[in-house]
């Protein structure tokens, strides 16, 4: 304790007393003299012997071999000495349970003395001991203390219950404590409110499930009334506690925001962001044409600007939640850009935060100013900051049009500057400006080229070599630059190698006269001197397509690039309605779900933003079934998940090194990667049979076993044989869809789910395969489907057992039932799934044929048959024809057969057969075929009769599947 | 349904350049392992080098939420999703408690106040939901001179747990006065770019007025304050001339914030004592009361020159003092000479800057400060940022806003006359000239 002794050394004490005195001792047998000193008769010796114990504890020495000694010392009126008593017994009461016992007596003679002061001390360390033998001893205390007259020790009592029930909650619960804290809601008092209700919040937190708030509209008037009277950090629990309750319409939704809104006026601004957390969560089930709503938003956007005025750490906070707010509903801050601006002196994490919502809140109206600050800020020494400002540049010209070419001139001042990072970020970013705006600003591609030398960083080389070839016909020397690039080639990073590759294939592919040698050498380069799997592989597949198909290999690589989105590293709107559930909290700082970082609240339900009611109308539960068909999937697509996310990690493991500051660039290597090789028609040839999907880089790992196969596969059926692994050996029987990709990986944080529909002994299946393509295990899989038209429904849970590992796939049935909840889907074979797993809930829709439904017991008699042909309205019949059928009659017949769909009669007339035929419908519905065969004639012609018309559709589509596989 | 928890275990530790050292913790919950402290300096420590700090560092499951003051730094620690605004509004509370409790928060008054200390983190905050934070009240029973006080401590203040958790009951004055300070400070960003405006022109601006309030008032009087509100007026429908409106307003605990909202009255029961009532924000454009334009002229390998002139833009009665214009110059800089039209211009090596220092600068009136400093001839290569130049300077009697305090009223039910003082002062808040000559 060598500071300590140097410390007191160097400092003059004069007069004063200081405790700083009680850390010098520190020589050998100092125990033994604390020992005696403990066991004094002298009250002031005592005291001070403890002071030193106290003094040894604080700066970490063991001193728990005088437990005996110091807990004979808790006896006395001395408070200031029983409060260090109490301090050590909190500290060593769990390495001695044994001699812990010792000092209940005095808890227990403590918790009834005549000051209330002594009273809480006793019941708030009581609870600090974690020792089990002692709690049981404490219920009686604890009792009388929660029923105490001074609300001092009442508030203090109650916090005790959550302290207990961390410890032992059986005991808690039998011992009815939990009524006793909720009866405290209703305290006279405030802060004894305010703190039942922290610790009522705490305890329903480890159990998810309960009730224990039992929030209905009486209990949160009782909290609205306190929110008035208690200190400011009573309020945080007590908003934070209001943002867990769900209105029962939009008239109490107002209400309560009504009540709330003062408090955006309060100077603690944690106050003030649990206020905005309540307001924006209850503002969802408002009318967006109320006059109150709009009235809320203007009333949301001065305390938000304020909070930029606070402390930096708490400013951080605030930025990060902005972020979302923005996302959630831009026009609060629509016309507040400008308090965004970045100071000199703001500490850095503000400046990149402030960047960001820069960015977001960028638009055609104040976009001069924005690029203005941007290039300032890209003047600035903090790489990190000065590549994020470069950075941003390039996002403004790909979300605000107009403002394309400014930013293009003003990267390209930049680049004059000649200062390293600064032209790499800006080759990156022009790279993606090319993709927004295909030939619109080749012009500046010569002054790119200028800088090819001082590229260093894999991002910028591999950028510049895309722009290359991509413009490979409008740069005369685009094969010397290339060239010069393939010198190192193993030297490179994977990402630049996979681009030097397609880049020279693009360059061959324009000018295929002069760049022979050149794609034949990075052909082998990339083939033979490789270890990496996926550069080979691409290299394979560029050979085999120059090779076979010229023409085609022109269609796929030199295809048109789908245009990248607007905007970019939004977070996904299922998240992003949780966070906002979650402002203030560390999820809203993390941008991740609670359950992502803290352990043991895998089981616990997401939040969820209420849904929205029209005046009047009731709530409905918004359960999963039902937000399946909400909005989340409909804008899902267009997201590119934003790093920190699983899934950004994966796809960017090989492509792109992982970058220290903000987002990925709006296009990753795995985009370019993706897009550039499967671009056009290759990726519907990938995608539907090899069941990778397009967008994922790991697509390829499934090419290495094609590969050697196709390689000696004859020539003569092009392509499409090459990469056609289905119709190989189908079984009979029922038809089976191929497994198709319901969800891809990219939109489900990393869990890919294809799958298809059968048929087997008279059960319908749903067969799954569950892909973990993130980093983490998933775990706790669930599945629900919205109501459909048919009532299809899980017949039992989901059967996934094992957590599931990175990178390992499961193969999952999962018999479902017809007697599910019923609602006319469009198609009517569409099925909205909801899926869960510990990171989240996903939703997909997927269509099943409909010949799933059809039951065994569906040959109909032949009078019957007839009778009801007849009957069914003519109106209802429809007439469909199937082309390319090579199949005879019969051939047809047993094959329909396998499908439940049977021959009841065949006639021929003229050389033409005619089959009768009947299907039944998992709900009872008939449906009756007549399918007209004609030798010599690949068309069958189809006529269906039901009574329900609207189902023919989707039958004839089973009549195609099953008669063509 | 789960709920974002409040709770953590803040742990307070030492940081200087020769010991890493724990100066004092407290675990709270007993969720997170005390050890786990240990992982934060190295985590810190990374992330300083890497010029990227982050008030929030995460271990594990284990997440440590910092503030730094002077040597110190405040951790909080937790495992769970807690509320992070809550936790940093608390540790800035924590280091005001112990400023006021010990004037100054350091490794020596911690030290020297340990028993102390570990009594008021027990009031402070109870298993991760902080109680107590108002050091007035605390000092009424958790004293730092303890042995004395025996008797009086064995009573806990009703004010604790009261409604009126911030005033104690029975304080007495022989003569009842409340005084009260408008502060307005100026934030303010002026642009000389030739690329905009060779004129300059203001970026952005705002201004920040805090009403601090020092009471000397006698039991527990009822307080009415009146400003020339504009949302006020509006709302009673009377127009007496100047009116100001507040883009967003703060108030101290003790106002009662629903009477705010429904009819802008700002009524409240006073913190005995200096206290800072509230908070204003103001979106105007703000003429620059001091307007300053800047040449500097850097000629490579040999020197730099400086003309940097200020004019004041405030009616001619009135007076900024301590006017001080901050002028950066090259790291490298020596031998500086200067020339000054009025006060006294002088060169601080350690932080780059030129400081030209003007006692009286009365309104309308202009001055100039030229300066010239060698370069060396082997040049910094190290890239230097382009900081602001930046102004203070405070002007009494005047708020640039116009806000006015119309009225004061006291009630007490003892009926004493007291007197309110008003005071105004407008200052330099963030007040930057940004060249790009």
């Amino acid at each position: 304790m060598e500071w300590a002794n140097q410390l007191c050394e160097n400092r003059q004490f004069g007069s004063k007393m200081t405790d700083s005195k009680y850390f010098t001792t520190t020589k050998k047998g100092e125990i033994f003299e604390l020992k005696a000193e403990l066991n004094s008769d002298k009250k002031e010796k005592k005291k001070e012997a403890v002071k030193k114990v106290i003094a040894s504890m604080t700066v970490g020495k063991d001193v728990s071999a005088l437990f005996p000694d110091v807990v004979n010392c808790m006896q006395t009126d001395n408070l200031e000495l029983k409060k260090l008593v109490y301090l050590y017994l909190m500290n060593y009461a769990k390495s001695q349970p044994d001699m812990a016992i010792m000092a209940v007596n005095t808890f227990v003679k403590d918790c009834e003395d005549a000051n209330p002061l002594i009273r809480a001390l006793a019941v708030r360390t009581m609870g600090c001991i974690r020792v089990d033998k002692i709690t049981e001893y404490l219920c009686e205390p604890l009792r009388k203390c929660l029923k105490d007259e001074d609300p001092y020790v009442r508030k203090t009592a109650a916090v005790c219950v959550a302290k207990l029930h961390d410890i032992n909650a059986q005991l808690v619960e039998d011992q009815g404590f939990l009524d006793t804290l909720k009866d405290l809601i209703s305290d006279s008092n405030p802060m004894v409110v305010a703190n039942a209700v922290a610790a009522l919040s705490e305890i329903a937190e480890s159990h998810p499930n309960s009730n224990l708030l039992d929030l209905n509209p009486q209990s949160i008037n009782k909290l609205l009334t306190a929110l008035n009277e208690c200190t400011e950090w009573g309020q945080i629990f007590i908003l934070d506690c209001l943002a867990n309750y769900t209105p029962r319409d939009d008239r109490e939704s107002q209400s309560i925001c009504e009540r709330v809104t003062p408090r955006l006026s309060h100077a603690n601004s944690a106050v003030v962001l649990s206020a905005v957390k309540v307001l924006m969560k209850f503002m969802e089930m408002l009318p967006k044409d109320l006059d109150y709503y709009s009235t809320l938003l203007k009333k949301l956007a001065p305390p938000l600007v304020t909070l930029l005025s606070a402390e930096p750490e708490l400013q951080y906070v605030a930025l990060r939640n902005i972020n979302l707010i923005v996302q959630k509903r831009p026009e609060i801050l629509k016309h507040e850009m400008k308090v965004f601006f970045v100071k000199y002196n703001d500490p850095i994490y503000v400046k990149l935060e402030k960047l960001d919502i820069m960015i977001r809140l960028a638009s055609q109206a104040n976009i001069a100013q924005v690029l203005a600050e941007l290039k300032e800020y890209a003047t600035e020494v903090d790489v990190d900051f000065v590549r994020k400002a470069v950075r941003a540049i390039g996002r403004c010209a790909i979300k605000v049009e107009q403002s394309a070419e400014r930013c293009v001139s003003t990267l390209l001042d930049l680049i004059q500057t000649k200062v390293n990072y600064v032209v790499q970020e800006a080759i990156v970013v022009i790279k993606d400006i090319f993709r927004k705006y295909p030939n619109k600003y080749e012009s500046v591609i010569a002054t790119l080229c200028e800088n090819l030398d001082s590229l260093d960083e894999p991002e910028a080389r591999a950028a510049m070599i895309w722009i290359v070839g991509e413009y490979a016909e409008r740069i005369d020397n685009a094969d010397e630059l290339l060239e010069s690039f393939l010198e190192g080639f193993h030297d490179e990073s994977t990402q630049v190698q996979l681009q030097l590759l397609t880049a020279i294939v693009k360059l061959f592919l324009k000018k295929p006269t002069e760049t022979q040698e050149l794609v034949q050498q990075v052909l082998s380069l990339a083939t033979q001197d490789s270890d990496n799997p996926d550069l080979r592989d691409r290299g394979y597949i560029y050979w085999r397509l120059l090779s076979t198909d010229p023409v085609a290999a022109k269609e796929v690589v030199l295809a048109e690039k789908p245009l990248i989105s607007e905007e970019t590293d939004l977070i996904e709107p299922t998240l992003l309605e949780e966070l906002i559930c979650h402002i203030g909290t560390l999820a809203s700082v993390y941008h991740k779900p609670p359950s992502a970082f803290v352990e043991g609240s895998r089981g616990v339900m997401h939040k969820r933003l209420p849904a929205r009611t029209g005046s009047g109308e009731s709530t409905e539960s918004p359960d999963v079934g039902t937000a399946a068909g909400g909005s989340a999937p409909e804008a899902a697509p267009s997201i590119i998940p934003s790093q920190g996310d699983l899934l950004g990690d994966l796809l960017n493991l090989d492509m792109a090194p992982p970058t220290t500051s903000g987002p990925p660039p709006p296009t990753t290597g795995m985009q370019m990667g993706g897009m550039d090789l499967l671009g056009g028609g290759l990726d519907s040839l990938l995608g539907g049979d090899i069941g990778g999907s397009p967008a994922m880089g790991a697509g390829f790992g499934a090419a290495p076993a094609v590969m050697p196969a196709s390689l000696n596969a004859p020539v003569g059926g092009g392509l499409g044989d090459l990469f056609d692994l289905g119709g190989v050996g189908m079984p009979m029987g029922a038809y089976i869809p191929p497994k198709i990709v319901w969800l891809p990986a990219m939109k489900a944080k990393g869990l890919e789910i294809s799958g298809t529909f059968a048929r087997r002994a008279g059960v319908i299946q749903m067969e799954l395969i569950l892909t973990n393509k993130a980093m983490s295990v998933m775990t706790d899989f669930a599945i629900q489907f919205n109501r459909n038209s048919f009532g299809l429904a899980p017949a039992g849970p989901l059967q996934v057992l094992t957590p599931l590992g990175p990178n390992q796939t499961i193969e999952v049935s999962l018999p479902l039932s017809t007697v599910g909840p019923v609602m006319k889907m469009d198609p009517l074979n569409n099925l909205q799934v909801a899926v869960k797993n510990n990171i989240d809930v996903f939703y997909f829709s997927c269509q099943y044929p409909i010949s799933m439904l059809f039951v065994e017991d569906g040959k109909m008699e032949r009078q019957v048959f007839l009778a009801t042909w007849k009957d069914i309205p003519n109106d209802n019949e429809s007439q469909f024809q199937i082309k390319d059928c090579h199949l005879n009659s019969d051939a047809a017949s047993s094959k329909l057969q396998g499908s439940n769909i049977f021959t009841i009669a065949k006639r021929t007339v003229e050389g033409q057969d005619m089959l009768y035929m009947s299907i039944k419908l998992s709900n009872g519905i008939w449906v009756l075929a007549e399918l007209r065969v004609q030798a010599g004639n690949s068309n069958y012609t189809i006529s269906l009769k039901c009574r329900a018309p609207e189902v023919s559709q989707c039958v004839f589509q089973c009549y195609e599947a099953v008669l063509k596989n | 349904m789960s709920t974002s928890s409040v709770t953590f275990d803040p742990y307070w530790l030492l940081f200087s350049p020769l010991t890493l050292q724990v100066l004092i913790c407290r675990n709270y919950k007993g969720d997170v392992d005390m050890a786990e402290i240990d992982h934060f300096l190295p985590l810190l420590m990374t992330q300083e080098e890497e010029g990227l700090t982050c008030p929030i560092m995460s271990h594990g499951n284990v997440h440590f939420l910092w503030i730094k003051h002077t040597n110190l730094y405040l951790v909080a620690t937790t495992n769970k999703n807690s509320n992070a605004s809550l936790v940093y509004a608390f540790l800035y509370k924590v280091v005001e408690v112990f400023t006021e409790y010990f004037t100054e928060l350091e490794e020596e008054s911690i030290q020297d106040n340990f028993v102390v200390v570990y009594e008021l983190l027990d009031e402070l905050m109870d298993f991760g939901f902080p109680q107590t934070t108002d050091s007035k009240i605390l000092q009424e029973y958790i004293t730092q001179e303890g042995t004395k006080l025996e008797v009086a401590k064995t009573k806990v203040p009703t004010t604790v747990t009261n409604a009126v958790s911030w005033r104690s009951e029975g304080i007495k004055y022989k003569k009842n006065e409340v005084f009260i300070d408008v502060i307005e400070s100026i934030n303010l960003l002026l642009l000389f770019s030739p690329a905009v405006n060779a004129n300059g022109s203001v970026m952005s601006s705002d201004i920040v007025g805090t009403v601090k309030l020092k009471t000397m008032l006698s039991g527990m009087p009822e307080l009415r304050l009146g400003l020339n509100d504009r949302a006020l007026f509006a709302l009673t429908g009377r127009d007496k001339g100047k009116t100001v409106t507040m883009e967003d307003v703060k108030f101290h605990q003790c106002v009662r914030l629903s009477r705010f909202e429904s009819d802008r009255t700002i009524s409240f029961i006073p913190p005995d004592g200096e206290s800072e009532l509230m908070s204003y924000r103001i979106n105007t454009h703000v003429k620059p009361l001091i307007w300053i334009e800047s040449v500097i002229e850097k000629f490579s390998h040999s020197r730099v020159e400086i003309m940097v002139k200020a004019k004041g833009q405030f009616k001619k009665q009135s007076v900024a003092n301590n006017v001080e214009v901050r002028v950066p110059v090259p790291s490298d800089a020596d031998s500086p000479k200067f020339k000054t039209s009025t006060g006294h211009a002088k060169y601080v090596p350690e932080k780059n800057l030129a400081v030209w220092t003007i006692k009286s600068f009365p309104g309308g009136k202009e001055f100039l400060m030229r300066a010239s400093f060698g370069l060396p001839s082997v040049e910094n290569d190290e890239m230097e940022g382009k900081p602001p130049i930046t102004v203070n300077f405070e002007i009494p009697y005047f708020t640039v806003s116009g806000i006015q305090v119309r009225y004061m009223k006291i009630i007490e039910k003892s009926g004493y006359q007291a007197l309110p003082w008003v005071r105004y002062i407008t200052q330099s808040g963030d007040y930057q000239l940004r060249s790009n000559f």
